[in-house]
């Protein structure tokens, strides 16, 4: 048997010596998605199979002129990144719901709003920023002019930044349901129309050659507003779910 | 002796059409155990998760310290250990990057003070294996190490001997008993008593 120690009761004050900062807590649960992503890689992979595959389909479905894929490219692109988005959506906090990862969250004396941050970040780094990487490829292949390609990435990354946080909301809300997924989607793709409206806006001025400054601008401010806003509401439904 | 308390006054519960917590009450001070019996379904863990501040009580109130503690929540967490049924730890991580993620939120860690905590609970020989390739016990075991990395004067245990073989249930019993010696509390809800000395030790039996 192991031997035990009569141990020391902290005072108040030498707890709180020692306590890590919130962003050093926001850090370590960010680096922790990381690493259990990269173990465990199919939860990044399968979004962007999906991504692909669906690019793929259209070509195949409707013309091979890319003339005519040029003109639906940035609503194919868009939809198919918001469809591969909500796919990882899904294992954003149910697996640590379930071994109570998110209760010793709440109960960490950290602020839970900073680590539901930190969460959706790495579920952005993982999915979001992948996506708007195999973007231009997929662009490509249905006829983006190779000067718009860069742009399409910047758009991507963007308005997934916008995507990502509406998500982690919608999937804050839907922890406690058993096969949440369609709900998941009933509540999140709703509020992603905007995003949608001006990113597939801001994909088809760049395909043009004209500026996409504007709906750009308008994304950025989405993405803006969603990280001010949606951590503390996606916070604020994880304690719910928690009771 | 410590000068911690805790206090619960008059909780009121209700989990759907049940009402768990009926006008419950409780003191507990510094350097005391209560060890929380009932049957199956008797509310000892709603119990425990009213007290940590995890539900929302539609009457009575928590007191830590003689204070209220929905005044200041985080304060009270930073206070509290809880270990709940499941030990929250991922399959992917070793032992050791668990106990390093996990608590690592709560306060810094070095490696020294994990391996310490590690040999404490008796998980020393796994700290570098998957938590995935751990029995159910050395996964408690390795729950028990972040309860001790925690340093809270507050332990709130959800059935903590779970899986443990008379072994590790000795060493919990021992380790909850070193807890109260120092001036901690401890709340402990258990379906078999630990062996804990009398002058530390209190009860409280929930009515199904």
């Amino acid at each position: 048997m192991s031997t035990v120690a009569q141990p020391s009761v902290p005072t108040r004050a030498s707890s709180a010596a020692v306590r890590g900062s919130a962003l050093a807590a926001a850090r370590l649960v960010l680096l922790r998605d990381l690493r259990l992503a990269f173990r465990k890689p199919e939860h990044i992979v399968q979004p962007l199979a999906f991504f692909a595959i669906v690019t793929t389909l259209f070509p195949l479905s409707t013309t091979p002129e890319l003339s005519r894929l040029r003109e639906i490219a940035p609503g194919v692109l868009w939809v198919a990144a918001l469809l591969s988005g909500l796919l990882a959506l899904e294992f954003l906090f149910r697996d640590d719901a379930q071994d109570g990862t998110l209760e010793q969250y709440a109960l960490s004396g950290q602020s839970l709003t900073w680590l539901i941050l930190a969460k959706t970040c790495a579920h952005w780094l993982l999915t979001g920023l992948p996506l708007a990487l195999l973007a231009p490829l997929a662009g490509g292949a249905l006829g983006a002019p190779a000067a718009a390609l860069p742009s399409i990435t910047v758009t991507i990354a963007i308005g997934t930044v916008a995507l990502s946080l509406v998500g982690a909301i919608g999937a804050a809300l839907t922890i406690g349901v058993k096969r949440g997924g369609v709900l998941l989607s009933v509540l999140v793709l709703p509020l992603a129309v905007p995003i949608l409206i001006f990113g597939s806006r801001a994909t088809q001025l760049a395909i043009a050659g004209e500026s996409f400054v504007a709906a750009l601008e308008l994304l950025g401010a989405m993405a803006v507003l969603g990280v001010t806003l949606a951590p503390l509401a996606a916070a604020a439904a994880v304690r719910i779910s928690l009771e | 002796m410590s000068d911690l308390s805790l206090r619960a006054e008059n909780l009121h519960l209700w989990r759907g059409e049940r009402h768990v917590l009926k006008g419950l009450s409780l003191a507990v001070q510094g350097g005391e155990v209560l060890q929380v019996t009932g049957a199956n379904g008797a509310g000892k863990t709603t119990l425990l998760r009213a007290l940590c501040g995890l539900l929302h009580l539609e009457e009575g109130r928590v007191l830590w310290g003689g204070n209220d503690v929905q005044q200041d929540l985080p304060s009270y967490h930073e206070a509290l250990a809880y270990l709940g049924h499941e030990p929250p730890l991922k399959a992917d991580l070793t032992a050791c990057e668990n106990l390093h993620y996990w608590v690592g939120v709560r306060r810094h860690l070095s490696e020294a003070q994990i391996r310490e905590a590690l040999q404490r609970a008796g998980a020393a020989a796994f700290g570098e294996r998957l938590v995935r390739s751990l029995s159910a016990g050395q996964r408690r075991r390795v729950a028990i190490a972040g309860l001790l990395l925690m340093t809270a004067g507050l332990w709130l245990l959800d059935e903590p001997t779970t899986n443990l073989d008379a072994d590790g249930t000795r060493l919990v019993a021992a380790l909850v008993e070193a807890h109260a010696k120092g001036g901690g509390i401890v709340v402990a809800a258990v379906h078999h008593e630990l062996s804990i000395s009398g002058e530390h030790l209190r009860r409280l039996e929930l009515a199904a």
